[in-house]
């Protein structure tokens, strides 16, 4: 048992513990712990990975590197809704940056950020393939095209 | 050895098999241009300006991680090879800041030097630069992201010589850098502060905290007495800054150049060297005689002291109670010197030239403040001593050789050793060895000790007691060895760490590059200044027993309780 954070730290690691049981002992058991670690926690605070550290014997600046490495794994909490701005060249050709910088104005967060009541999460992607509809952005698995700046206040209404 | 034949630029060689091409040309004398190799490291193959041709291999490979094979043919300088070489130092300089003459490291960089190599004179690209801030939010070490060129030397020292992991490659493409974990300062980690990062980084990425500018507001300053006592290890590598051979004894042009520069008074810290075998070897005689925790570990390094805080505060009690010889001197100055020459110790700047980083930090510890005042103001590197050097435009090859200031500038060859590796332990043993038989010794060489291997072990027999000693250096050969000590495997009585490898000749804060042969260098350069003392016992320092008998009383009296000895406590970064 590690000493990390005292009393309460077998209650709020009971799912972390179960996932650590079961990769015990394999090899390259980091990245799968990872991702249950994730689903789990829905994202991988700094506490989590510290614990992981620990019990596979991994220094937690080499776990910060495969975590920072993957896209798929996040450090800090996720919004519910899910927005990705898409910056790939067709968008960029047709304003896909004033577009970014509209959803950033409305939310007051910068690409990358979650809003503070965890409503969103604003990412950008290089292209998500809807090209002809630019300048495009997804709000969970919507696809919202054509976009101007004016569309995003009532579009993110929609998203509660 | 299996050996292998190889062919590089039309010569045949014959080469172990384990060999990389970079090695095996250099063992024939053909120097292929690199950056991110370092001799001493595991290479990372990151830069691939050591890329050469293969004849058969599909492209230009990195030589320096490019394994020999039987009858390969390698050719070093052809037309594609250089043109290949010069384009990665022109995409790496496309994203450096261009501020090299502003720059800590400017002419003594890599990466200045291999775009000088090459004869890079226009920068093709013009690419986006890095927005990484800062981090400097510690006593030693300054650490600027934006001049990182990823070649992760400083991931490798950090990891397999210091054991400490602190750094790793973090993000991808354009934004990767080499961080500690979370991105988090140097403060906020389990850093020991051993400065080992900066040595070997090739760049301006990582760099000691520079603290000339307040040394030069003291110096220039009519109301204040500036003292400053110079580490062992500083005399036989400050030459290296200043053009000098390695392994060159500069100690009496040191102390002139000091004079020069507006130190009031130049004086040792060998002379509390002396001091703290006298402390620290009482404290083991205690230890033996009366049942004290065993092993006892050596307390001068702070790199080392600051690894048992963070690792293994559980054996803080194997920790000898005794200052290092910087502290012990720096609650001196501004008691028993102020005392001594009649000056107000607020009007004391006490200054300490050091081979070490690590040392910036000990000098802010809280409990460092037994004089009632600060007791080391400034702490410099011996590379910031070579700049202030540089500065005042003086010519040190041509300085006379000068004497230390007495009484705090008098000292033994004992003190001198203290830069090496297994320095304190026979120090420690010529002092030790004469106090419990009360035999003076037939010789005072303990050749046992010396060398440069990470764990020594010794016995030594003193009297009828056969004293078994190790000798550490590094900070992962000292986790082999605490680690012995918690499962109670080791039986040692005492044991000398030193965080830097080679000891304090080998610190953070000495001149860059070092690589082993240079520590080799330093380290013959230091038991010269040994041989050549006319006194080699720290207990017959006559400066060190006048203060005893008019000032400290004994070892381990009240009054050294007081001034010369500390406690230690564990530290919560991770
Ligand atoms: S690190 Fe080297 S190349 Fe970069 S600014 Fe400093 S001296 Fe110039
Ligand atoms: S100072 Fe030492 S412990 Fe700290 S990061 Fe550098 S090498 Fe690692
Ligand atoms: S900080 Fe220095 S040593 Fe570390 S990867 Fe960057 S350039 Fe290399
Ligand atoms: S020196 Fe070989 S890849 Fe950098």
């Amino acid at each position: 048992m590690c000493d990390c954070c005292g009393g309460n730290h077998e209650k709020k690691f009971v799912q972390l513990e179960a996932i650590l049981k079961k990769y015990q002992g394999m090899k390259g058991a980091l990245i799968p712990v990872l991702q249950e670690a994730q689903d789990a926690y829905g994202y991988l605070s700094k506490e989590v990975i510290e614990h992981i550290g620990e019990h596979l014997d991994i220094p937690v600046s080499q776990i910060y590197g495969v975590v920072t490495f993957y896209s798929q794994f996040h450090l800090n909490p996720r919004g519910r809704n899910i927005i990705r701005v898409c910056q790939g060249t067709a968008c960029h050709v047709r304003g896909g940056k004033a577009i970014l910088e509209a959803v950033q104005k409305q939310l007051n967060i910068k690409a990358g950020q979650t809003t503070p009541d965890l409503r969103f999460t604003l990412e950008t992607v290089a292209c998500i393939g809807a090209c002809g509809l630019a300048p495009v952005m997804m709000v969970n698995d919507d696809t919202h095209g054509r976009l101007t700046q004016e569309l995003i206040p009532e579009i993110l209404t929609k998203y509660s | 050895m299996d050996m292998v034949n190889i062919t590089i630029d039309g010569k045949q060689v014959r080469v172990p098999k384990t060999a990389t091409v970079l090695e095996a040309a250099k063992a024939v004398g053909i120097k292929i241009p690199s950056l991110c190799y370092h001799p001493e490291l595991r290479p990372e193959g990151a830069c691939r300006v050591c890329v050469v041709e293969v004849a058969g291999a599909r492209g230009l490979v990195a030589s320096c991680v490019y394994p020999v094979s039987e009858g390969m043919e390698v050719r070093t300088t052809t037309q594609q090879v250089r043109e290949a070489r010069k384009m990665v130092v022109e995409l790496l300089l496309a994203n450096h800041p261009q501020d090299c003459l502003s720059c800590q490291r400017n002419l003594n960089c890599e990466l200045q030097t291999i775009a000088s190599d090459l004869g890079i004179r226009k920068i093709r690209f013009d690419g986006e630069k890095k927005q990484c801030s800062i981090d400097a939010e510690n006593p030693s070490l300054v650490r600027d992201q934006n001049k990182c060129i990823l070649c992760g030397r400083c991931i490798k020292v950090c990891s397999d010589v210091q054991g400490m992991n602190v750094y790793s490659f973090a993000n991808r493409g354009f934004s990767t850098t080499v961080v500690p974990a979370f991105n988090q300062g140097l403060h906020q980690v389990a850093c020991t502060y051993c400065g080992q990062c900066a040595t070997v980084c090739p760049t301006g990425a990582i760099v000691e905290k520079d603290d000339t500018q307040a040394v030069w507001e003291a110096l220039s300053d009519p109301n204040k007495h500036v003292v400053v006592q110079t580490a062992p290890a500083v005399r036989v590598a400050l030459g290296e800054t200043l053009g000098m051979a390695p392994g060159s004894v500069v100690t009496g042009k040191m102390v002139a150049a000091l004079r020069k520069l507006g130190f009031d008074k130049v004086f040792d810290t060998d002379f509390t060297a002396d001091l703290t075998i006298l402390e620290e070897g009482s404290e083991l005689i205690d230890r033996l005689q009366n049942g004290g925790k065993l092993p006892m570990i050596t307390s001068c390094s702070p790199g080392w002291i600051n690894f048992v805080e963070l690792v293994y505060p559980d054996l803080l009690e194997h920790l000898s109670t005794a200052k290092s010889p910087q502290q012990m001197f720096g609650a001196l100055v501004k008691t028993y010197y102020a005392e001594k020459a009649g000056i107000d110790p607020a009007q004391i700047v006490s200054v300490s030239i050091m081979p070490c980083t690590a040392k910036k930090a000990e000098a802010v510890r809280e409990e460092m403040r037994s004089s009632g005042y600060q007791d080391v103001d400034y702490v410099l590197t011996t590379r910031e001593l070579g700049r202030m050097i540089k500065e005042a435009g003086i010519e040190f090859a041509n300085l006379p050789v000068e004497e230390y200031d007495a009484p705090l500038g008098i000292s033994t060859g004992a003190g001198v050793i203290f830069g090496a590796t297994g320095g304190v332990m026979e120090a420690a043993l010529r002092t030790v060895a004469e106090i419990l038989s009360g035999k003076e010794l037939d010789s005072i060489d303990f050749n046992d000790v010396r060398g440069m291997d990470g764990v020594r072990e010794a016995k030594i027999l003193i009297g009828d007691l056969t004293v078994k000693v190790a000798i550490v250096n590094t900070l992962s050969c000292a986790r082999k060895l605490l680690e012995k000590i918690r499962s109670g495997e080791a039986d040692y009585h005492f044991v000398e760490v030193m965080a830097c490898p080679g000891g304090c000749l080998g610190g953070g804060g000495q001149p860059i590059p070092t690589y082993s042969e240079t520590r080799q260098q330093r380290a013959k350069a230091i038991y010269e200044c040994d041989y050549t003392s006319t006194i080699r016992k720290s207990h017959q320092n006559p400066a060190v027993k006048e203060l005893y008998d008019t000032w400290l009383g004994k070892p381990l009296g009240d009054k050294s309780h007081h001034l010369l000895h500390t406690h230690y406590k564990q530290q919560n970064r991770k």
